[in-house]
């Protein structure tokens, strides 16, 4: 009954109404571009979970975006808004792929622990700098995290081509990491790399839950993101848990490169992230900031992103860019909720005439 | 006899809820007509019914002898209502700043220029006929004996006058039938006292005027006739000869409510809670040479207009880190020098506080209510081990506190910000009271609280002070003050101008000191 009372059924259903709508919406247009919608949505769904691969590779996408998911959410939860995942993750990613190459010899097993704790490390910090200035010098984290990406990026470029290179290749990218650093991937998804990325993301959204509902830090982040000047007044100090919530922010945002760099590339390349930070603020927001919600978010978006990759081979008349399309439809969907509420009311009212 | 308004079963139903069912009222021409009622029993819903921001369900309201509105012809906003004669004067006052008195009064009805009336050019282009205006309002504040300077900006003036201005508004647009909430909620004494003539004389000259309040002493001091309101629905109505203040609140509650509690004798004092020592603020000196001293088993009560320091104070008591560096004086905390303490060590020591603002500073309102309950014990065990926060132990207090409390709802995962004041209330005072404070600092305890809480919050600030709690009682309600207090300070601008123990001071004497008179 607690359970019930807590999860209320509208607050399930009303995202699942919206996915859907959103992906009608989209398919919809594929009938303006001249295909038919329900055999687009036949290969979308085809493609995306058909095989042992095509949901393994459905999964790889996903991870990266429930990392930076919860990276966007747990800054939200402290009130606070992080636009700066995608520097976060490139200074995490950047990070395990230095160490990487620079402690080639350390033993197995502790070497990617290693890796993981810098790629987090680096994050964290590139987090907590917009933290501490916005809780010291009271500027906005918005501008700070959003510039900081710009940063990162100049700076990851800057120390991939002029300190750690791959001489061997012309792309902007790291010398290769050592063999130890790689995380073995699961055998089940065949070609498809499914690493210990993904169990160790699903291991940081239960601990993203455990420490904000169940421990006193985690209160207290929640206390300062809802009020916080009541906040205050309960003797909780509001800028040490602004800094410490955007360093963890960043630090699950760095957590991106253990997936990336660890377990797919074995290497750092520039650019090799296509926006996770900012679709993470979308899995968020879809996601309504609760990991679960996250979790089921980032699967959607990774199979959008799986799904519309077979369009370009097996229909005439629409691109994979359909799956910006399907992305930014299921997004105005679900932020658009009040109007649920409205046709909601409607119902009620009517109910309650007749009635 | 005509009646001004009269409304017929008028209904209002907001998510199931009916704010007001079968409302019926008559309001006679030229008289004051009182609508009293805890808060949430549907007063202010009618008044914007009459007043155009909602629409009744169902249900008929007549204006001077005409349907007004109803459901074949709804009227849509308030400017349909201030066109028939009806005006409002809000809580909060709808006034720009920094225009002048006599642009706001102007604000949109502006007179145009004779010279300027043909022109082709739209009318909002036209110029403003300001001296025709000022004519005219010359006329109506002499009719009503209400002066008024005319060039000042309006944030220069006291909140009597803006007051004052917000009626003129409503004169000057030849409003008839005037509508007040809660007019006296931020005036002073003599403000208020100066209101009331004014309001008998609009009603001498013909207006009909119709005030929400729960203060029940002005309601048999001013009023003609009383509507009791409770729970959406009428439940008596009075006139004003054949009713006093217990009838009412009795009325009001739905029992019987001791409204003056006074406190038992004192009891013998223990050492200091709480000293200052030549305590000054700031160089605006918000703060002004503040000594005074709360003992264990006192009530002090700290009387004044708000804005003149007290929320300076309340701020540097809890939060003394932020005011070192313009800080002069000293502050002693339960016998420890404030200014190497943070909140939590304050908080933690064994100071219990009731913010002046619940909602800003007391509560988490998008959240369950047990979260605020938590908010401050949340590092103490049996609410958290090892940094781990314990359910069970939260739900079995919150039980706990809903039994010795009387909460409604009677479960702790309602919304916060869906609960009365009341029981917003009683939820901060459980928390505060969870471990009995040492010194308890109680500011505008029972703001914005209906009477049965009040009767509940005073008595748990007597059972504090009888247990050996030193409590600092800081309101802006005079009766609170003077009920409970053991000593009565009065501030004025920053500054201690006034103190009195139990049973010197009247209402009057405070009053003027409140408004700054040095001598009497």
């Amino acid at each position: 009954m607690r359970l019930l009372r807590r999860v209320q059924i509208g607050q399930v259903l009303k995202p699942v109404f919206s996915v859907a709508l959103g992906l009608t919406l989209g398919l919809l247009v594929t009938k303006i571009a001249g295909e038919d919608p329900w055999h687009v949505f036949k290969i979308l769904v085809n493609s995306a979970f058909g095989s042992r691969y095509d949901l393994g590779m459905t999964l790889v996408y996903a991870t990266p975006l429930i990392f930076t998911g919860l990276s966007v959410a747990f800054a939200f939860h402290a009130g606070l808004f992080n636009i700066g995942a995608e520097g976060q993750l490139a200074m995490g990613a950047f990070a395990a792929a230095a160490i990487g190459y620079r402690l080639q010899n350390l033993p197995p097993y502790i070497a990617p622990l290693v890796a993981t704790l810098g790629a987090a490390l680096a994050g964290g910090i590139w987090g907590g700098i917009p933290g501490w200035l916005r809780a010291k010098r009271g500027s906005h984290e918005v501008i700070n995290t959003i510039m900081l990406n710009f940063v990162a990026a100049g700076c990851c470029g800057w120390a991939t081509i002029y300190l750690i290179p791959n001489l061997d290749s012309q792309n902007p990218e790291t010398g290769a990491v050592g063999a130890n650093f790689m995380i073995p991937h699961f055998a089940f998804f065949g070609e498809a790399p499914v690493s210990f990325a993904l169990p160790l993301a699903l291991l940081v959204a239960f601990g993203f839950w455990f420490f904000l509902w169940r421990t006193v830090t985690g209160f207290e982040v929640r206390a300062v993101g809802q009020n916080e000047s009541a906040a205050r007044a309960a003797g909780i100090d509001a800028s040490k848990v602004r800094i410490l919530s955007l360093f963890v922010a960043g630090a699950l945002a760095g957590l991106v490169g253990v997936g990336e760099v660890l377990g797919t590339a074995g290497r750092f390349k520039l650019g090799f992230s296509p926006g996770y930070g900012f679709i993470g603020i979308a899995v968020a927001l879809l996601g309504r900031n609760r990991p679960i919600g996250i979790v089921l978010a980032a699967l959607l978006f990774g199979a959008l992103h799986k799904g519309t990759s077979d369009l370009d081979l097996e229909t005439e008349n629409v691109t994979r860019d359909i799956s910006l399309i399907l992305q930014a439809a299921v997004i105005l969907c679900v932020s658009s909720e009040g109007v649920w509420d409205l046709f909601l009311k409607r119902g009620r009212k009517k109910e309650a005439k007749n009635g | 006899m005509s009646f001004a308004v009269e409304f017929k079963a008028l209904t209002k139903t907001f998510n199931g809820v009916a704010a007001n069912a079968g409302i019926s009222l008559k309001v006679k021409k030229g008289s004051i007509h009182a609508i009293v009622g805890e808060n949430g029993a549907g007063k202010s819903t009618a008044m914007k019914m009459l007043y155009g921001t909602y629409q009744p369900d169902s249900g008929e309201i007549w204006v001077d002898g005409k349907l007004w509105g109803g459901r074949s012809k709804p009227w849509s906003s308030p400017s349909d209502a201030i066109h028939c004669g009806i005006g409002m004067v809000h809580q909060h006052f709808m006034l720009a700043g920094t225009h002048t008195v006599l642009d706001n009064i102007l604000l949109g009805v502006e007179p145009i220029r004779k010279e300027w009336k043909y022109l082709p050019i739209p009318n909002f282009l036209k110029g403003i006929d300001r001296t025709r205006a000022a004519k005219r309002l010359k006329e109506i504040s002499q009719q009503y004996g209400m002066a008024v300077d005319l060039k000042p900006s309006v944030e220069t003036l006291s909140v009597g006058l803006q007051q004052r201005i917000e009626i003129l508004k409503l004169l000057y647009r030849e409003a008839s039938i005037l509508i007040l909430d809660e007019p006296t909620a931020v005036l002073t004494p003599q403000e208020t006292s100066e209101l009331f003539l004014h309001l008998r004389k609009l009603r001498d000259e013909g207006k009909t005027i119709l005030i929400i309040t729960h203060k029940l002493k002005e309601v048999t001091s001013l009023a003609d006739r009383v509507t009791v309101f409770r729970g959406g629905r009428v439940v008596g109505e009075r006139e004003i000869q054949e009713t006093n203040e217990e009838d009412l609140a009795t009325l009001m509650v739905g029992r019987k409510v001791n409204l003056h509690r006074e406190p038992p004798p004192l009891p013998a004092l223990r050492k200091p809670v709480l000293t200052l020592k030549n305590v000054s603020l700031g160089t605006v000196r918000k703060l002004r040479n503040l000594n005074l001293q709360v003992r264990g088993g006192e009530i002090v009560g700290i009387s004044g207009v708000e804005g003149n320091g007290q929320s300076e104070l309340l701020d540097l008591l809890i939060h003394p880190q932020h005011y070192s560096k313009i800080l002069s004086g000293e502050i002693e905390i339960l016998g420890r020098p404030s200014n190497a303490l943070t909140t939590r060590e304050i908080k933690s020591s064994g100071v219990g506080v009731i913010p002046e603002d619940r909602h800003k500073e007391g509560l988490l309102l998008d959240r369950p209510v047990r979260e605020s309950f938590l908010l401050g014990l949340h590092r103490n065990a049996p609410f958290s081990r090892r940094g781990i926060v314990s359910e069970e132990a939260i739900d079995k207090n919150a039980k706990k506190a809903i039994r010795e409390y009387d909460i409604r709802p009677a479960h702790a995962y309602a919304r916060c910000g869906a609960l009365s004041g009341g029981n917003q209330q009683k939820w901060i005072i459980a928390r505060e009271f969870h471990q009995t404070p040492e010194l308890l600092i109680a500011a505008q305890p029972t703001r914005g609280v209906d009477v049965g809480a009040i009767e509940f919050i005073h008595q748990k600030i007597i059972d504090a002070r009888m247990a050996g709690s030193g409590v600092l009682l800081v309101s802006s309600e005079l009766d609170e003050i003077l009920d409970l207090s053991d000593r009565i300070l009065v501030f004025y601008e920053g500054e201690i101008v006034g103190e009195f123990n139990r049973g010197e001071a009247s209402e009057k004497v405070l009053g003027l000191r409140m408004g700054g008179a040095a001598d009497l």
